[in-house]
């Protein structure tokens, strides 16, 4: 639903966007992740066809983005950065507005304005002007927008960064039942545990580049390697750390706990708790130690940036 | 929550029709309408505007044709009358000038735009729609203010009988000075990210409306056909060319106002140097990037790219040269303009006279060098000009020399002589001066047009930095060299050939 290849666009001299390379299919929400000014919004703009690329090529819901830019712009449904509402007219009107540009129906735009302001608790809202909503209301209504011609593909621009905690989980709740129907999603966000949740693919961009990408499984085994396991046991180690050295790699141990890497836990880790059984000693749990995405992606950027600083000094 | 249905291909068109594109600017008309309406700090103005102010008007005229007759004087009064229809119908027309800024630039601050960019509606689309919603308010004020105004003339105790075309006029100027001031905000809009910046700019496009507006009022007093069953003659020519300034503008805003130009724009920056660095760049390598750069390939292929830029331009001022030099000749066979030339001077004494002339004219200095500055003080007069003027006056001022060439061969021949005797004193030169102020204009039509249609996949500042590089360049390698030679042949060569075939 979304395909971009080697996507790039320069201001002037100013490279904003560096050659990045999307594929975002049916009913999958991509989360782009980065700092500010690394080229998110550039991308969705060229995705909306809104910017044109200085080179390579994209499609989205089946239209390119340079030779189709209509067709793009009527299937894909945009949150902006800022939500751009016009706070002299009411709800309904604003709606009733976008639904025409969209080509809706009269009697469609009425039904798809109703049910998307039930969805999101706005209908108590519905008569009042938009300059009268709170920062979390207009946020919703302007999610409402982009979501009133029932397009196929979604860009949210930071969706939920002016949501209270209840409207957030609205508005992830209206994203994750959205996808059953086979919706594409490109999301950018700084909330990580938000992408986290929702994200079945995440890319990192970094100064227009994306330097990395994949699932969250895969790029965190790309960046804090083999998965980590905890093992605590009743009473103390007595030694154990030793007597399993040559099944795992143990990493760091405490009076009762120990970490290990292990590659393969589905066949390692029953061998090892019939091992410490074995040796007279209660487990009381094994779990895998949670890495977060915020871990993988501060540690992506730090690489990035030594990575980049060797480069400088090397040249 | 709905599923997901495969719209139409045929929902949204690439390339709409004219009554697609009219019904989706509509759309986007009505709605700004509609929310200025809701701005008080626009409705209040149109009502004083309208309600208020031609009373006013009225009060004050009456007043001033009582006074005035007094004194015998009563064609001042008489004449004060069509100048407050002309205050009252501009009054509620300035106000679209901040509408305009308002609609374009503030909705741009306000981040209201972007969602509207995300449509599928097209550029020109919301341009058109744009543009009307900033005109249609103040316009119906326009029209009310001056509905009013004329009702209570003709109906009151003035019992004002105006001629029906200078109302026309009046209704014409009052329309496009609304158009000029709505396309020049656009333009200003463009290059602007707040409002403030579009207010201070602004005072482009107010400076010049308010010395039209004075200079018709001067006109209205003063003209000699003020009274006419066909109205004011010179109205009628400023309204013409109102008229040709919102076609160009009209079209620079199209070019300007599309997505690329409203979101690529990020800081209202001068950057004089940056702007040098750039300029150097182009003139020196331009179409020779990651080249190594020596003359030859810089004429070869920089300066030959540029000449192949001019495009079109060239024809035009083919045309319009060859349209000057016969307009002159045509104005010259009329008796009323012809010059009673001598008919029995001998050649030899021309010589003697183009000598004089020429002393006359470029006085103690370098001959040389003389006749090389003043051509290239008129081209570049005219260059600067056209940046100004969209390239207009490039077409104006030089070939305004060939229509007084044409006009004096036109009386060489009337006189009786030879019309081939002309050749020797202007084509020696000529054949390089002539090809060089054509150049010269081209480039010139071609600096100041292109704003008006960028070249493909440009935006606005980027071809006309491309346009200016390539302006510099032919002024560099080709027009300030070809002016020299041109001047030194006319200096040593033109002399000897003009002896040789006239003798003296």
């Amino acid at each position: 639903m979304i395909e971009a290849h080697e996507l790039t666009k320069i201001y002037d001299d100013f490279l904003a966007v560096d050659r990045v390379s999307l594929n975002v299919p049916a009913g999958t929400v991509l989360a782009l992740l980065g700092p500010n000014g690394a080229g998110k919004t550039t991308s969705v703009r060229m995705l909306t066809s809104i910017l044109e690329p200085t080179s390579g090529w994209a499609r989205v819901a089946g239209y390119d983005v340079v030779r189709e830019p209509a067709q793009v712009r009527g299937h894909v449904g945009v949150l902006t950065e800022q939500h751009g509402l016009y706070e002299r007219m009411k709800a309904l009107e604003y709606l009733d507005f976008f639904g025409k540009v969209y080509k809706l129906d009269a009697a469609e735009r009425k039904r798809r304005t109703l049910s998307l302001m039930e969805r999101f608790g706005l209908t108590f809202a519905m008569d009042k002007r938009l300059g009268e909503y709170s920062k979390g209301m207009k946020q919703k209504l302007a999610l409402v927008r982009a979501m009133l011609h029932n397009p196929p593909v979604l860009l949210l621009d930071e969706p939920t960064s002016a949501m209270d905690p209840q409207s957030a989980r609205q508005v992830r709740d209206a994203i994750i039942e959205l996808l059953g129907d086979e919706r594409t999603f490109l999301i950018t966000t700084h909330n990580l545990t938000e992408a986290e949740e929702l994200a079945h693919q995440i890319a990192i961009i970094r100064r227009g580049r994306i330097i990395a990408s994949g699932t969250f499984a895969e790029l965190a085994r790309q960046v804090v390697g083999e998965p980590v396991m905890e093992l605590r046991v009743a009473g103390e180690l007595n030694g154990l750390a030793k007597d399993l050295s040559d099944m795992v790699r143990v990493e760091d141990s405490g009076r009762d706990w120990l970490r290990y890497r292990v590659a393969d836990p589905q066949t390692t880790n029953p061998a090892l708790i019939r091992r410490v059984h074995g040796l007279g000693i209660d487990v009381v749990t094994l779990a895998p130690v949670s890495q977060t995405l915020e871990q993988v992606y501060l540690q992506i950027m730090q690489e990035d940036e030594a990575k980049e600083g060797a480069y400088g000094d090397a040249r | 929550m709905a599923t997901l249905a495969k719209p139409k291909r045929d929902t949204y068109h690439e390339a709409p029709g004219w009554r697609q594109t009219l019904a989706n600017a509509l759309l986007v008309t009505e709605r700004e309408v509609k929310d200025s309406f809701r701005d008080w700090r626009i409705l209040a103005p149109i009502i004083i505007l309208t309600f208020l102010f031609p009373f006013l008007a009225q009060f004050v005229a009456g007043q001033f044709t009582d006074f005035v007759s007094d004194f015998g004087a009563e064609i001042i009064g008489e004449r004060t009358i069509p100048f407050l229809l002309m205050i009252v119908g501009f009054f509620p027309i300035s106000i679209s000038l901040v509408i305009a800024l308002e609609t374009f630039v503030g909705e741009k601050e306000r981040r209201s735009l972007e969602p509207l960019l995300s449509t599928p509606l097209t550029n020109t689309e919301l341009y058109i729609g744009k543009t009307l919603s900033a005109m249609i308010p103040p316009l119906v004020a326009s029209y009310g203010g001056m509905a009013v105004y004329l009702g209570s003339l003709v109906f009151g105790e003035l019992a004002w009988r105006p001629q029906a075309m200078l109302v026309v006029q009046i209704i014409l100027l009052t329309t496009v000075q609304a158009l000029v001031m709505v396309t020049g905000a656009v333009v200003v809009s463009s290059q602007t990210t707040s409002t403030r910046a579009a207010n201070l700019l602004a005072s482009f496009i107010i400076i010049p409306m308010t010395l039209i507006i004075q200079g018709e009022s001067a006109i209205m007093f003063f003209a000699p056909d003020a009274e006419s069953a066909n109205g004011i003659a010179s109205l009628w020519w400023i309204i013409v060319a109102m008229l040709v300034v919102v076609v160009l503008l009209l079209r620079i805003g199209n070019s300007i106002f599309n997505r690329e130009e409203l979101l690529g724009r990020l800081i209202d920056q001068f950057n004089i140097k940056r702007m040098v660095t750039d300029l150097w760049q182009h003139v020196r390598w331009g179409d020779l990037k990651d080249r190594r750069v020596n003359v030859v390939a810089w004429y070869r292929e920089g300066v030959g790219a540029s000449l192949r830029r001019i495009g079109k331009a060239w024809g035009v001022t083919l045309i319009v040269f060859a349209v000057a030099l016969v307009s002159g000749y045509l104005i010259g066979l009329y008796p009323d303009y012809q010059l009673q030339l001598p008919q029995d001077v001998e050649l030899s004494d021309m010589t003697t006279n183009l000598e004089q002339a020429s002393a006359f004219f470029f006085g103690e200095r370098p001959v040389v060098i003389s006749i090389f500055v003043q051509n290239w003080r008129i081209l570049a007069g005219a260059t600067v000009l056209a940046v100004f003027t969209f390239g207009i006056s490039a077409l104006l001022l030089t070939p305004l020399v060939y229509l007084v060439l044409g006009y004096l061969f036109s009386q060489i021949i009337a006189a009786g002589y030879n019309p081939l005797l002309f050749a020797p004193t202007v084509l020696t030169h000529g054949i390089v001066e002539i090809p060089i102020i054509i150049l010269a204009t081209a480039a010139a039509l071609k600096l100041g047009a292109v704003v008006t249609r960028p070249p493909a996949g440009m935006t606005v500042g980027q071809g006309w930095s491309q346009t200016l590089g390539d302006t510099v360049r032919l002024w560099m390698g080709v027009i300030l060299p070809g002016l020299l030679l041109a001047a030194f042949i006319e200096t040593y060569v033109t002399p000897v050939v003009v002896r040789m075939v006239f003798g003296g």
